[in-house]
């Protein structure tokens, strides 16, 4: 199962200290962590959602770190590319993935996929037993399509103004995190259902 | 892609006002009234979603309005449902009237209400009542009905599976278990309605019923699975998809070894049924639910590993093959972890694989769980499983470090398979030399995994070459990074950098040196005799940011490595591994901050082994005297020389090894007095900073230990200690910088001068005997003395 999909910075924000990144999306599958077990059970509501909120920053700080280091290492230059060029986009964009320890910040271990398309980060993170190749085809399925349908590689917001879609399309492709073994006529009717969608 | 815009936006979503907050739910709540959602309310609802999720407190909506969107949940409408349901994820569930789990019509729940009840849930009573329902529903449903209302059944329960598998009963898991095997292996084989003729029903003019295809055109001789392609689709064949997507976990969970245990009082009689119907899977109609459903699981993955041979049309579809390869071998040595009989009709397929993909790189992360299989099985099955790590330990680093994916997988097979590797594949230990080339390319990603791993590559037998090659990771990494760019550069000289490092690599002269660095296993040789050739090659590279990463962690993997060896080494090996620390504190690839810190790593580590072998100092004197004789040291590798020469004067003594003769006493006391002599009569040498008065300060308690164990030399201490009194009562001097600093120099002489001066007092404060730096209070009566003068002290204080 997916834990959870975020975007993120991971260029420097005005607003945050050096290594922070500003999460634009983030979307949590399945119930909290650690609600189930023992040591949780004395939180209330509200500081349950706020421990979710700090993990999901925790792992977006990770990955922004695990970018700027990749990114550092192979020297290459992050070129802007403008709307309509999203395949271009895509296939420039530098991908990895992060191991998340134990309690750092899910109880288990898990594996932090990550796709760096210019200034924003797109990660999926996963348990331990994951088939990594097919999150991997997710991810890159998901981000082209977030790319497309919300036109981030223009100066809009609307990835904040319209998470609405995202939410569509992850229920279709990502639902519940549920990894899919699609081929291709059975994504192209999800795509056509998620387009359907997005037309009104 | 991030603008200023986004970035106001969310500033304002989080600095709103109550007052406005206010009038913005009764706006809105006043625009939900209407049964359609116009442009601006949907705009609206985004807007309050955004407020909502913004700021990490929570905000809690009027009542009035949290009911309206509750409400909106069941709207049959797919956008109020999904904003809605964003909404409400944002918000604190409602107190008094909570969603009931229990509720009837939660059966009919759409995905989007599904998954906010899933988050909401707080016990795994709230997960047992949703699974009810969800299974309730999946009997007893409709015929007709939208196509897609029941695909989010299994991901939801996947989903419960993953935090509590005890949610499901016996009979649900028994239910389950036979709707899986309904979808798996008995979906229909014709097509679907075509999604483009729309609706669900077909007229009677609709086309002939086609089977399904291949991916790779032709028509399907067997039966439907995730590689099979049709125009349309029927509501099995896409459950089929689902049942797929989740058959490992929940084999995982409710199939693994353990969970049989209840399973006892009917183990006998199946047992007999397995092994029967393992021959012929015509009769396993006879099996009970688990088991059919493995058969099944069986025949399916054995069905993909046959279509995954086919060319696919498109390259989706080829990515999709190899994911559907990983699944399958995965799903295969589960069952066969469970049913161990299936082992003999699973290897055959299982080598075959192997042999057809084994040749392409590009496969490499299907072998990986190929590689878990033989690791697994290959034992029970008597299978030769050379060729396979040959590929995963030989193959794989050499050619696909640099691949991200790989590295974390294969590391991740290691770190789970220690123990298993370390007895079924003992060349294991011979291959850090390639394993290491993942962290050379890829320190912050890598490093994590190597702390894991790397005690389980120390081995006695190769220890010192794997110090030697720790040393060098940096000039593997620079290495690595030529190699990378050799392929990728031209010959020609690009425009503007000169790469005098990459002219090097390609320069035949040079070929052995840099093919000894990428070398695959250990055993050729701990170093190479040309290593300050190959440094100075690569000086260029010491700017690198892949190179100065890698230097950034060869620290922590040497206080593994030096962690791990002190408990299996003999004291043998661990002489040989002050000797190379010593060589090699001067055999460095030059990158600033590097050197410094190995050099601390080294003195920390040499105190560690000196302590625990004493003798060690006495057996390595002659190298450990010419390191501390050479005045060069003192300012070259300041830190590392004060700890050799602490050493020397601490365990240079009869008590700890009783070959050490008073001649050696001499000659080390010689060799050091002539270095404090040098350093203390001049300035430091051009381009060098005075020595730290530690060095100074411990050079001088050196001697006077050495001293007090052979009083002969004491007057020659003295003498030395009366001059630097004397010499330093003049004013500054030429070696000492720092006023302060002088005068603690000269504190320490003096005091030294004055336990000198009783020359038997001298040796036991100097080095005092071990029982009195190991005190046992209150183990020792002797020393219990402190305690009975306390005791006494507070039974006569409170009279």
């Amino acid at each position: 199962m997916v834990r959870c999909f975020l975007i993120h910075t991971v260029c420097p924000v005005s607003a945050l200290s050096a290594g922070e990144s500003r999460v634009l999306y983030s979307r949590v599958f399945g119930p909290d962590d650690g609600v189930l077990s023992e040591r949780h059970r004395d939180f209330s509501p509200e500081e349950r959602r706020l421990l979710q909120k700090e993990r999901v920053t925790a792992v977006a700080r990770q990955v922004r770190s695990a970018i700027s280091l990749s990114r550092e290492a192979s020297g290459r230059l992050i070129v802007e590319t403008l709307p309509g060029e999203e395949n271009l986009a895509l296939q420039d964009a530098d991908c990895g993935v992060v191991r998340l320890r134990a309690g750092d910040p899910f109880s288990e271990e898990t594996s932090a996929l990550w796709l760096g398309v210019q200034s924003l980060g797109f990660t999926l993170v996963c348990e331990p037993h994951e088939n990594l190749l097919l999150a991997e085809g997710t991810l890159r399925n998901l981000t082209r399509h977030c790319l497309e349908h919300l036109h981030m590689l223009g100066q809009g917001s609307e990835v904040l103004l319209k998470s609405n879609r995202i939410d569509v399309l992850l229920s279709r492709l990502l639902p519940h995190g549920q990894l899919l073994f699609l081929n291709h006529r059975f994504a192209q009717s999800l795509e056509k259902e998620v387009a359907a969608y997005m037309a009104k | 892609m991030y603008s200023h815009a986004s970035e106001s936006l969310i500033k304002q979503a989080r600095e709103i006002q109550e007052s406005e907050l206010q009038k913005f739910y009764s706006r809105l709540m006043k625009m939900l009234q209407g049964k359609e959602l116009g442009h601006d309310t949907v705009d609206s609802l985004q807007r309050l979603h955004l407020i909502l999720s913004a700021t990490k407190y929570t905000r809690t909506l009027p009542l009035e309005l949290q009911k309206r969107f509750v409400a909106l949940l069941s709207s049959p409408a797919e956008q109020h449902q999904v904003l809605s349901t964003a909404v409400l994820r944002e918000t604190l569930p409602l107190t008094g009237q909570e969603l009931n789990y229990n509720q009837d019509n939660l059966g009919q729940l759409n995905s989007h209400a599904a998954g906010l009840l899933l988050s909401q849930a707080v016990s795994k009573g709230d997960l047992s009542s949703l699974c009810t329902q969800l299974l309730r529903n999946l009997e007893s449903r409709p015929s007709e009905g939208p196509t897609h209302s029941l695909m989010h059944t299994l991901p939801v329960l996947n989903n419960v599976l993953t935090h509590s598998p005890e949610c499901l009963s016996e009979d649900q898991m028994t239910l389950v278990s036979k709707k899986l095997v309904d979808w798996l292996r008995y979906a229909s084989v014709m097509q679907g309605v075509g999604t483009s003729s729309g609706g669900f029903f077909t007229g009677p003019r609709s086309r002939q019923p086609v089977p399904i295809a291949e991916l790779d055109g032709s028509v399907s001789g067997d039966f439907f699975t995730v590689l099979c392609v049709g125009q349309g689709f029927t509501e099995d064949q896409w459950m089929n998809v689902y049942s797929f997507s989740m058959l490992r976990h929940w084999l995982l969970t409710y199939h693994s070894s353990c969970s049989t245990v209840d399973a006892d009082d009917r183990s006998e009689v199946d047992g007999s049924v397995v092994s029967m119907v393992s021959a012929t899977s015509s009769s396993s109609r006879l099996l009970p639910p688990k088991e059919r459903l493995r058969e099944k699981a069986f025949q399916y993955c054995q069905r993909l590993i046959e279509q995954s041979d086919r060319k696919a049309h498109k390259k989706t579809d080829t990515e999709l093959q190899k994911a559907c390869l990983v699944e399958a071998v995965c799903i295969l040595d589960c069952v066969c972890a469970e049913d161990a009989s299936l082992v003999y009709r699973t290897f055959p397929c299982i080598k075959a694989l192997f042999g057809r993909l084994s040749s392409e790189l590009s496969n490499a992360r299907v072998l990986l769980p190929i590689a878990q299989f033989y690791l697994n099985h290959g034992e029970m099955a008597a299978v030769d499983c050379e060729n396979v790590w040959k590929v995963v330990f030989g193959r794989f680093p050499t050619e696909l470090f640099n691949d991200p994916f790989l590295a974390h997988e294969l590391l991740r097979f290691l770190r789970l398979n220690v123990e298993s590797i370390e007895l079924r594949v003992p060349q294991y230990t011979l291959y850090f030399p390639n394993l290491l080339k993942f962290l050379a390319w890829d320190s912050p990603a890598m490093v994590d995994d190597f702390v894991d791993l790397l005690p389980s590559m120390v081995t006695t037998g190769t220890a010192v070459e794997l110090l030697h090659t720790l040393l060098d990771l940096p000039c593997l990494s620079a290495t690595l990074v030529l190699q990378h760019r050799s392929t990728c550069l031209p010959i020609s000289e690009p425009v503007g950098r000169s790469f005098v490092s990459l002219d090097a690599f390609r320069n035949p002269s040079f070929r052995g040196l840099f093919l000894f660095v990428l070398r695959t296993e250990a055993g050729s040789g701990d170093t190479i005799d040309r290593l300050s050739t190959l440094h100075e090659l690569l000086v260029e590279a010491a700017d690198w940011p892949r190179v100065t990463q890698c230097a950034r962690t060869v620290p922590v993997l040497l206080h593994i490595f030096f962690n791990t060896i002190v408990t299996i080494a003999d004291e043998k090996l661990l002489a040989h591994l002050i000797l190379v620390m010593l060589e090699r504190s001067s055999l460095l690839l030059n990158i600033p901050a590097y050197i410094k810190e190995i050099h601390r790593v080294f003195s920390c580590h040499l105190l560690r082994l000196c302590k625990l072998h004493p003798s060690l100092v006495v057996n390595q004197s002659h190298e450990l005297l010419e390191f501390a004789g050479s005045t060069a040291n003192v300012y070259s590798k300041e830190e590392l020389y004060t700890h050799v020469v602490w050493v020397l004067g601490e365990y240079l003594s009869v008590s700890c090894d009783s070959r050490c003769s008073v001649s050696l006493i001499t000659s080390c006391f010689e060799a050091l007095e002539a270095v404090l002599f040098e350093i203390t009569s001049s300035a430091p040498p051009t381009g060098t900073v005075c020595p730290a008065p530690k060095v100074i300060n411990t050079l001088m308690s050196a001697l006077a230990k050495l001293a007090s164990r052979s009083h002969d030399l004491i007057p020659r201490v003295s003498l030395f200690l009366s001059k630097l009194r004397t010499v330093t009562r003049s004013g500054s001097v030429a070696w000492c910088s720092d006023e302060e600093d002088l005068v603690a120099i000269v504190t320490r002489g003096e005091e030294l001068w004055s336990l000198l001066k009783a020359p038997g007092v001298a040796q036991s404060v100097l080095t005092p005997p071990p029982h009195v730096i190991a005190p046992q209070w209150h183990r020792d009566t002797n020393v219990a003395l402190p305690l009975q003068l306390r005791a006494l002290t507070s039974l006569t204080h409170s009279q």
